[in-house]
């Protein structure tokens, strides 16, 4: 069934959910800023932007801010497209209900 | 499949979308106070007005007292509008803050600088265009220019903050360009507008907001 291929396994978890999420709507995002919106431990959402990274749907700035590492996450051209579908195909999987 | 999960999914993504990129704890009862506030300032200047007016027809033979009540009538309007802007902004602050701790948001973050600088270039320039208007004598014009300005600047904020406050800047923009055909009643729509509207829109986002959480 075409429905069930759109729905992509990448995004199959909560916080990489929200990381795509919070990526569309924003130019960019640090790292503390998904922290605090997602409510991740560091570990937890480090590993989940490295598979989004790997699936280059997300692309990593790092920068010094003085002394201080700062991490900016960007969602790619890739990454936009491949959520889109995954919206669309969960709306069409709940409208069909 | 589970079709409840699916919608989690989606409820989760739009939560996420908004908390992200709209400000969102700003406060309803602040909007409400802010409109009170300025309905006290515009009784306190037509009061002001008034006054001056029946002494003009006193001393109309006097043109240094003449002047003088002028010069103290301007400092006193400035002043009680400079007092009203002061008071409302307080406010605002203070009960943005209580509504910011009360669900674990954070008041200074990406989405409130970018509300407010989007908020602040309409109503800055708008400022300076009303302080051009009185030194180039159009006194007449500046409650519509004020109204003008205000309803861009919340237009503009709009996409950072709750959706609804489109509707006050359009109103404000609305009754701005009336006033502008209605010449010496420039305190009236003010008042209709920065008082009676931002109560309306204060009291509609607090039980729209504020009293569910």
């Amino acid at each position: 069934m075409g429905l069930i291929n759109n729905i992509n396994k990448a995004f199959d978890h909560r916080i990489r959910l929200g990381i795509m999420s919070i990526l569309m709507v924003n130019e960019y995002a640090e790292f503390t800023t998904l922290k605090e919106l997602l409510e991740a431990t560091d570990g937890n959402l480090a590993s989940h932007l490295k598979a989004l990274e790997k699936a280059e749907y997300i692309s990593v700035q790092k920068q010094f801010v003085g002394r201080k590492p700062n991490t900016k996450y960007i969602i790619t051209d890739l990454g936009k497209l491949e959520f889109k579908k995954h919206i669309d195909a969960l709306e069409k999987l709940i409208k069909r209900t | 499949m589970k079709d409840k999960d699916y919608l989690n999914d989606i409820t989760e993504i739009k939560e996420m979308m908004n908390k992200s990129s709209r400000f969102i704890s700003l406060s309803g009862l602040s909007g409400v106070l802010a409109g009170i506030y300025a309905l006290i300032g515009a009784y306190l200047a037509y009061n002001a007005i008034e006054d001056y007016k029946s002494s003009l027809l006193i001393n109309y033979n006097y043109i240094t007292i003449k002047h003088l009540a002028y010069i103290n009538l301007e400092i006193y309007l400035v002043t009680v509008a400079l007092a009203v802007v002061l008071l409302a902004t307080l406010t605002g602050i203070i009960l943005t803050r209580i509504k910011a701790k009360k669900h674990n948001a954070k008041m200074w973050d990406a989405t409130s600088r970018r509300l407010l600088i989007n908020f602040l270039i309409p109503l800055v320039t708008g400022g300076f265009f009303s302080l051009v208007l009185i030194q180039r004598n159009f006194v007449s014009l500046t409650a519509a220019t004020m109204l003008i300005f205000y309803g861009l600047a919340c237009i503009n904020a709009s996409k950072f903050t709750f959706r609804d406050i489109k509707y006050l800047g359009l109103v404000q923009l609305i009754l701005g360009l009336i006033c502008t055909q209605f010449v010496g009643y420039g305190l009236y729509f003010w008042a209709f507008g920065f008082g009676v509207m931002h109560i309306v829109y204060g009291a509609i986002m607090y039980f729209k907001y504020d009293r569910t959480k």
